[in-house]
Formats: structure tokens, sequence, C-alpha cells
């Protein structure tokens, strides 16, 4: 396949594949390679990695870091994953209306996505999941809240040039009603730089989702990589594992997931390969 | 460009600034009306007591008897004269509560700032000059390896490694508590304070720019202007600081503008780690406490700060690049 092997031209594509399909097999198996809850005891605390058995040692509740690390897997890949959706659906949504109806819908569109450009997004986001009490589902429809402009402004620029290809004439010439213009005929069309995006975006939601739980704005009832760097920033002096370990886990995630990201674009734009990939 | 073209560009900007402002406002008002619970519920929860007639006085004390289109309109005057509403837990208004923070964060974010645009042109235009080198892969590893790494991360590492390991730096407050210093004592105090806080937010700005500026810089290169500078003579060095140079550095203009906003929000983090007693540190304070009227202001507080760091950058590039549509 032509695709795969241009994938594979990237060294670092790939390895941010393999890495990325590890975090998912960790975050699957969790339950698996640590029985019982990632709350509950395991050993004494503050125990430093290596020794008693625990291979990344202890926070200061005596909770295992490795186990929290692995059940965090589960929620940064699902927010990360569920936010990247929902922004998907909302940025192309209003990309696609902006893009091909053009005119007064369009500048309206426009200005909306400008305003969500403008203001600082982190505050919002703590904002959004402060006022309706943190939770998964808030965080994910925090995180989405401020994540789709990149993709709307994406989308209608595909659609615009797009909309005025002749086999989209054809296709408004057949009778065919816009809504399946848009959907069959256009929007595959424009899919690639979509998948591309939606890479770079689910790396940016795990670190905001990181960011917000490190704030104390994770779910309570699940742990999460910023939840476990969050409490183990006021013992740093005298337990540097509780930090560094969740820590190095989010940057090997978020370094994976834009080396395919970087992997994707070269393998479907192969014209565009000089090109960034950020968009 | 003319002056008086100049100057209907800056109105027609200021207008589109205040309108933002004002979307702004109308968002903070339809979240406090959308938080469960009324507000009187929160002020109530807020200042202790819960009693249905301290709820009913509240409500009419606060207008939210009143149809909501009046409460915007209220709420809208409030903040046009800088009202900002008043924090039970803290006893002060929220409008002084941010002005007493507000120059903390500005001296954090304008040095990282500086340090990001500084240090992210530079090693962008090394990199450009030397692709393919050795340096050029390293400046390009580093920069993805920062795109990757969480803010707050960074911050304590750089804790860890410069205050706990070497003993360098301090890793908190913004000067020694206790040391009554003044003049210059105090301002290489806050210097040594600021170090650590402002390299955390702005190595990972400068590692965006410096990849947006090799990117711009390999692109001007392969333009013919640039070749026939060079075939005129003029120096090499001549030809990246005055041809290539001015002409890559306006997208990296674009992008510093479009960035103020997370350079804010990317504050919050830094000054919750290093505790730096800037609108962030309030952020989280406010959070712990749930004091939301805090938390908004804070969201109308930044958002103006990007609002008008938006309004100067438009200034700077239609100062910097003469042939800019002044009509966008």
């Amino acid at each position: 396949m032509n695709f795969a092997r241009r994938f594979c031209r990237h060294p670092g594509a790939v390895i941010g594949l393999v890495v990325l399909i590890l975090v998912i097999a960790m975050a699957l198996l969790a339950p698996i390679l640590f029985p019982g809850s990632p709350w509950d005891m395991a050993g004494a605390p503050f125990e430093p990695p290596g020794e008693d058995g625990m291979l990344l040692g202890t926070d200061s509740l005596g909770r295992d870091v490795a186990a929290g690390i692995a059940y965090g897997a589960r929620v940064s890949l699902l927010v990360g994953a569920v936010s990247t959706v929902v922004s998907l659906f909302i940025g192309v949504a209003l990309g696609a209306i902006a893009g091909y109806l053009g005119g007064l819908v369009d500048d309206l569109v426009m200005r909306f996505t400008e305003f969500f450009q403008t203001i600082p997004s982190f505050v919002l986001a703590i904002l959004l999941v402060a006022i309706f009490t943190p939770s998964i589902s808030s965080i994910i429809a925090a995180i989405a809240v401020v994540s789709w402009p990149p993709v709307a402004r994406v989308v209608r620029a595909e659609f615009m040039s797009l909309r005025s290809r002749e086999f989209v004439q054809a296709a408004q010439v057949l009778g065919k009603r816009p809504l399946g213009i848009v959907l069959t005929d256009i929007l595959p069309n424009a899919l690639s730089p979509i998948i591309v995006l939606a890479s770079l975006m689910t790396a940016s939601a795990i670190l905001l989702e990181s960011s917000l739980s490190f704030l104390g704005l994770g779910d309570p009832n699940l742990m999460s990589w910023g939840f476990l760097i969050g409490s183990g920033r006021s013992v740093i002096r005298l337990a540097w594992w509780m930090s560094v370990f969740p820590g190095l886990a989010i940057f090997a995630t978020v370094l994976a997931l834009n080396l395919v990201g970087e992997g994707l674009s070269d393998a479907l734009n192969p014209r565009l390969r000089k090109r960034g990939a950020k968009p | 460009m003319d002056i008086s073209s100049l100057l209907r560009f800056l109105l027609r900007r200021i207008i589109k600034s205040v309108l933002v402002v004002i979307a702004i406002v109308i968002c903070n008002f339809l979240l406090i009306h959308a938080a469960p619970g009324d507000p009187a519920t929160v002020m109530a929860g807020q200042s202790g007591s819960a009693d249905p007639q301290f709820m009913a006085q509240l409500r009419h004390q606060f207008g939210l008897d009143l149809p909501l289109y009046e409460q915007l309109w209220i709420y809208l005057k409030g903040v046009l004269t800088l009202d900002l509403g008043f924090s039970h837990r803290m006893q002060v208004s929220v409008a002084s509560l941010l002005l007493d923070r507000l120059p903390a964060t500005l001296l954090l974010t304008g040095t990282s700032f500086v340090i990001a645009i500084v240090g992210g042109v530079t090693l962008g235009a090394l990199a450009a000059r030397r692709v393919g080198h050795w340096s050029d892969s390293a400046i390009t590893v580093v920069a993805l390896a920062f795109y990757a790494t969480p803010l707050f991360w960074v911050g304590l590492m750089l804790v860890l490694l410069f205050s706990v390991k070497l003993e360098w730096l301090p890793s908190f407050g913004m000067s020694d508590p206790g040391s009554n210093l003044h003049g210059i004592a105090l301002a290489w105090d806050i210097c040594q304070h600021l170090v650590l806080p402002s390299l955390t937010l702005g190595l990972f700005y400068l590692a965006v720019y410096a990849r947006l500026t090799r990117a711009t810089m390999l692109e001007v290169l392969s333009q013919d202007f640039v070749k026939t500078a060079r075939a005129k003579g003029v120096p090499e060095s001549r030809v990246i600081s005055v041809h290539v140079l001015r002409n890559a550095l306006l997208p990296v203009i674009t992008f510093a503008g479009i960035q103020a906003g997370q350079l804010i929000g990317g504050s919050i983090l830094v000054e919750t780690v290093f505790a730096w007693p800037g609108i962030g540190r309030l952020a989280f304070e406010a959070l712990l406490a749930r004091d939301y009227q805090v938390l908004m202001g804070v969201f109308f507080c930044t958002s103006v700060v990007v609002v008008i760091f938006n309004l100067l950058t438009d200034l700077l590039y239609a100062v910097v690049d003469p042939r800019v549509e002044v009509s966008t």
C-alpha cells in the first residue's frame, strides 16, 4: 500500500506509532497489570523507585505511582479522543457551513471563530470546568469548546476551494440536495487535512486535560497524570519520582501523537512534504 | 501609508476590540446564569449562611428577580465602569484584587515574551542558515520536545534541577519574604526570582517561534529578490538581516498576536508552580476557594489584556509592512 509505505519512510512517525500503541496497550491492560484500585495503598509511603517491588515508587499516601500512570493513561486517551471527536463535529459543521454558503453566513461564522481564537482559551476552559463542576464530561466539553476553531478554519478553506470544482457543480446541476453534496462530495475530499489536524488536536487535548487536573480540576473519581503531578508537587524536594514519571508519560504520549501527525501529513499530502505539519 | 488611513484602520480595530470585550462580558454573564444553582446560592454559600430570607434579600439586592435582559444591561454597565463584583471570600472588590496582581503577571509574561521572541528568532534564523547541519536538526528536535511537554512539568523539573539539586535560584514567590529590601537590591532579588518562571513560560514559545522563523526564512530565502540582492553584491550578513529577516518576521508577529491568549493562559500554570503573586496565582486561589466572581474577573481581565495586545501587534504589523491591507 502506497500510503503505509510513505508513512513508514518517516522514522519518527513509526516510533511515534509504536509508542502510541504501547500507551494504548498500557491503558487497556491496566486492570490486569495492576489489579485493585490505583487509589489504594500498595506499600509504605515515600518508597523510592525500585524498592519493595514498586517499579516507580509510591506516593505520599503509599499509592503505587506505576499503577497511577497506567490508569491515568485511560483517562488521558479517553479525554483526548472524545474531546477531539466532539470538537471535530463542531469545527467541521461550522467550517462547512461557512465555506459552502459563503457571504454573510461565512462572515458571521468567521467572526464567531475569531472571537473564540482571541479569548484566552485555557482560562475559559478552567472557568467552564469550575462552574459546571469537574467531571469527565465537563472536562471533555470544555476542551471541545476551546479547540474547534482551527478545524473550522481548515474546513472552511478546503470547502471554499472545493465548492467551485466541476464535480460539485455537476452534482448541483443534477439537483442533489446541498446537505448531500456537502457530506458525500466535498467532505471526503477535505478529509486528509482533517485527519492530520485530529492527531495534533488529540495531543493538545491530552496536554489540556493534564493541565486542568494539575490545577485540581480533574474528575475526582478518576486517576490522571496531571493529578499525579499536582499531588507530588508539594513534596518534590523529598520525592522527585512522584512528579517526574507521570510527566514523562505525558511527554511520550503527546510527542508520539505529534510525530504520527507529521507522518500522516506527509503520507496524505505527498506534494506538501516540505511544509510543516502545524496548522 | 498616510496618517488618515492609518487612523481609520486604528479606529476600525478599536471598535472591533470593544465589540470583542462586550462579547466576553456577555459570555461571562451567560456563564453565571448557566451555572448550576443561581448566583444567590453561590454567594450565600460563600458568605456562609443560606436561610431563605437571606437568599431572597440577596436575590433582590443583586437584581436576580429582574428579567434576564435587564440583568444583562445592569451587568454590562457595571463591568464597563470597572465594577467586576465583590469577592465575599476575600472581602474586597474583584477589580482591586485584579489591579493588585496585574503588574506581576505583566512582568512575567512580558519577560517570557521577550525571551521567546529574541531567542526563537535567533535560533530559527541560525537553523535556516544551516539547513541539514547538526545544529539545525538539534533546534528542530528541541522545538518538537518542548511542543510535547506540559508547561507545569517543565517548571517543576527546572525547580528540581536549579533549586533543589544545584541551589542556584529561588523557586518560590517574587521576592524573599521577610528581607526588607529596597531599590536596586529589591530589583536584583525580583530578577533572581523571575528567572525560572519566565524561562518556563518562555521556552515553549521560544520553540514555537524558532520553528516558525526557520520555516518562513527558508521560504523567503528561495525568493527572487534575495537572488537579486546577492547578485548585486550585497554582503551576505546584510542580505539576511535586511532583506530576509525583515520579511520573515511578519508571520512571527501575526503568530505572536494570536498566541497572546495562550501565553496568558500558560501564566496560570507557571504562577501556580512558582507561587508567583500574579493573576494566574489569583485564579488558582479562586479555584481552590470556588470563588467564581474572581474567576470571571480573571477571565475578563486576561481577555482585555489579550485584546489590547492584539491591537498593538496589528498596529506594529501595519507599521512594519507598508503593503498591508489596511481595509481588513
